[in-house]
């Protein structure tokens, strides 16, 4: 192995159009990244790597992160957790060391937090994976940055709410949940039955086995219940399958409501302009065609030739995810560099303190060319989070376009559930609140 | 020359008896546990522990158990990743539940708990057997898959569905470091791998493979189809429970019902027909090729210097891979263990053929 791995490191950098193979020799911060290019959610997994990709390639052409350039090596999961462990173990020692892993699948990610704090690297969870990971006081190394599953799930509420006129208008209200079999799906129900509880509306779990393309079924459920709502916590093939299976029923679009796992291009494009009037809650971004990033990646990145996947993709919602992604796997870098050395190479345990200690203002993000896209994010030892913003779209036959104001998720109902639920987690582990002296570590 | 057993004689029925009559197998076996115990442990990277070696050694567990029932006893199941969901599933449930809970008896507790289940299971086969069998334990598949999806309690109320385990230690040592996860699998496989060739070289392994060749005929000579094809389940199912555990305990640690889907069933089916029905050997050839040859594959064109898409390389594994399995098939039907003793056949004879 050890022969061989010279060579491998050559090939990747050549792989990552990285210029020339004398970069060997610099000082490089190695970002792995988890695709899923193949297996049942790669239509929209694929953007993802493509934006994390592009943008990496953005901030060396840049000048790199204050000198240190990124490299990027990607290894096919598949969306299946033993894959994704396979290729976590692969790339975690490679290159200097993996500076953050973003594995893009709830699964994986579960897997792996059981295995980061051993090997000291943290992760991103942008959107994902363990809700009450936000609580950084249990979760050191989880980073599920700018949004969770209870933030999708209360926003996507609020906005339901504020149609109807109000929260006391959902009384006796029923809402169906359609939601992947897995935990990826499961992590939507607790904020929902929350929510449920206080508002007097009742809940129709319409839960569908993976991959998700069989939803006869449930769909026949929506026929006979009628919910006023539907809310999707889909991903991948599933949500145009649902969709499909919803205009075949005759479901209103209007009364259909994604997650941000559910209101991607790849989703609609196929059923076009029967699908108009599908909404979706957004973490922040959407599809951000106009933003200064997507024209910098466009110009810089894709004019040269050297973009990652097709240039019709750039700025499309799920390929901003992974351009988001990689902002954030970037900055904290750069935060942890300004307390460890500028210009130094990070370790998995300096980056950590960086993404536990994110500042990014209005300022900052404007600079990089977010300006419109995020608002500010700022993370601390407590708030594993740093953001709790979203904003909703509705699909109108052939785009996104902007349907609600920012809403914010109601933190007062969701930190005690983050707080309950780490404590439970803690409680089965025999883990211990970490003291305030940790959090300067 | 060297794979000679001239002057090799046996003059007690215990030198007869020998899993290895021949000398030189039972150094190089030797020679093998001592490799396998002492020095790997020292010279393989980490990556190589925790990708391949202990996955290789739990399924090869999880193989050796589905052998039983399909190589031996030749009762098809299809319900093989149900059973390795209940032995993962009890022993959590033991050891949350049950304070101070040693970890080696909450292991075994779960593959109890599966040979209870695989009994309950194997009951249509008492009627039905072939394909119609295949089809009720995919019954299992389903039924088991349902409620740990379903059933809250075993999952002990996890909102994610998704259960953990930590803290894992064993007579006070912790089973933490990839090289203790290895050792403690590797231990587990020696001793199921012994008992299991035990099993099937004595007189129940020569009832279950009676009821194989012909059911009919093992009962008339005086075999119970009752219980040789119950203890197979039983057997097999308890082996397939404890590999279950230890793949969510040491391999994923965190795991959801997705671990022990029907690919997962497959995938054993597999791993036997490839190498070898009813060969205890051919369980190991058959965990290796299906484990160790994707990651290798997926791994060449990195180490052959071939920039390629991510995409593209995990497609061509799965064509390669496909075609070599035909291969294999098509060549050997018998499965990679056949391959391995008509090679040791021709050493026999080497350097002269006849």
């Amino acid at each position: 192995m050890n022969r061989l791995k010279p060579i491998a490191l050559t090939v990747a950098l050549v792989a990552a159009h990285l210029a020339t193979p004398a970069l060997a020799q610099d000082k490089v911060q190695f970002f792995p990244s988890l695709t899923g290019r193949t297996g049942p959610v790669a239509p929209n997994a694929t953007p993802f790597a493509n934006g994390y990709a592009d943008y990496m390639k953005l901030v060396n052409l840049r000048g790199g992160i204050n000198g240190v350039k990124t490299l990027v090596e990607e290894c096919e999961t598949a969306y299946a957790t033993d894959k994704g462990v396979e290729c976590y173990e692969r790339l975690k020692g490679k290159h200097g060391g993996a500076t953050v892993f973003q594995p893009l699948s709830t699964g994986i990610t579960f897997a792996l937090t059981e295995k980061a704090p051993n090997d000291k690297v943290p992760l991103i969870t942008s959107g994902y994976g363990r809700s009450d990971s936000a609580d950084g006081g249990i979760f050191k190394w989880n980073f599920p940055l700018i949004g969770h599953y209870w933030v999708a799930g209360d926003t996507v509420l609020q906005h339901i709410a504020k149609k109807e006129g109000g929260w006391d208008k959902l009384k006796g209200k029923k809402i169906g949940v359609v939601y992947h079999d897995s935990p990826f799906g499961k992590e939507l129900l607790p904020i929902m039955q929350e929510r449920a509880a206080m508002h007097g509306f009742e809940l129709l779990l319409l839960p569908v086995p993976a991959p998700g393309v069989e939803q006869k079924a449930i769909w026949l459920q929506v026929r006979q219940q009628r919910p006023d709502f539907v809310v999707m916590q889909t991903w991948g093939v599933m949500t145009p399958t649902a969709i499909k299976e919803a205009v075949a029923t005759g479901y209103p679009r209007e009364k259909m409501f994604g997650t941000w796992w559910s209101g991607a291009e790849p989703d609609l494009r196929d059923v076009g302009a029967a699908a108009k009037g599908y909404s979706a809650v957004m973490m922040q971004h959407g599809a951000e065609p106009q933003s200064t990033v997507v024209q910098d990646i466009l110009s810089k990145v894709h004019g040269p030739g050297q973009g990652t996947g097709p240039k019709e993709e750039v700025g499309s919602v799920l390929y901003m995810r992974g351009v988001v992604g990689a902002m954030l796997a970037v900055e904290g870098v750069r935060a942890a560099q300004e307390r460890f050395g500028k210009g130094k190479v990070m370790s998995g345990e300096q980056a950590r303190w960086g993404y536990e200690n994110l500042n990014l203002t209005q300022a900052k993000l404007d600079a990089l060319g977010f300006k419109g896209v995020l608002r500010p994010v700022s993370t601390s030892c407590v708030d594993h989070m740093g953001s709790a913003w979203t904003r909703v779209h509705t699909w109108d036959g052939a785009k996104f376009t902007w349907a609600s104001d920012w809403l914010q998720a109601d933190e007062a109902l969701i930190r005690p559930l983050v707080k309950n639920s780490a404590e439970k987690y803690a409680g089965e582990k025999k883990l211990t609140r970490r003291p305030p002296a940790d959090c300067q570590s | 020359m060297l794979y000679r057993e001239n002057g090799q004689f046996k003059t007690s029925y215990r030198a007869d008896q020998q899993i290895f009559p021949i000398a030189q197998d039972r150094v190089v076996m030797a020679l093998l546990l001592v490799f396998a115990l002492a020095v790997v442990p020292l010279v393989m990277p980490e990556y190589f522990f925790r990708a391949v070696l202990i996955p290789f050694l739990i399924l090869s567990l999880a193989a050796l158990g589905l052998n039983i029932l399909v190589g031996y006893c030749g009762q098809i199941s299809l319900g093989t990743g149900a059973f390795m969901a209940v032995g993962a599933y009890a022993a959590y449930n033991f050891q949350v539940r049950i304070e101070g809970m040693p970890l080696i008896v909450s292991l075994l507790m779960g593959g109890v708990c599966a040979t209870v289940v695989g009994v309950l299971f194997g009951i249509p086969s008492l009627r039905i057997k072939g394909l119609y069998l295949a089809v009720a334990t995919l019954a299992a598949q389903f039924f088991i898959d349902w409620s740990f999806l379903r059933i809250k309690w075993f999952t002990n109320d996890s909102s994610s569905g998704s259960v953990s385990v930590a803290g894992m230690n064993v007579f006070g040592l912790p089973i933490d470091t990839p090289v203790q996860k290895y050792l403690f699998c590797l231990a587990f496989l020696i001793v199921f791998g012994l008992l299991a060739k035990n099993l099937v070289r004595g007189h129940i392994g020569r009832e279950w493979m009676a009821i194989r060749d012909m059911d009919v005929a093992a009962a008339v000579i005086g075999i119970r189809p009752v219980y040789a094809k119950l203890s197979a389940f039983a057997v097999s199912s308890f082996i397939v429970g404890v590999a279950g555990a230890l793949w969510g305990f040491v391999h994923l640690g965190s795991w959801e019902p997705a671990a022990f889907n029907i690919d997962r069933s497959f995938q054993l089916l597999f791993m036997v027909i490839i190498g070898g029905l009813g060969s205890i050997m051919g369980s190991f050839f058959g965990a290796a090729f299906i484990v160790v040859l994707p990651i290798v594959l997926d791994n060449l064109p990195y180490w052959f210097g071939i920039p390629i898409d991510t995409a593209l390389a995990a497609h061509l594994t799965y064509m390669i891979f496909g075609a070599l399995i035909v291969f294999f098939l098509i060549v050997e039907p018998h499965g990679l263990a056949r391959l391995w003793s008509t090679a040791k056949e021709k050493l026999r004879l080497w350097p002269f053929p006849h």
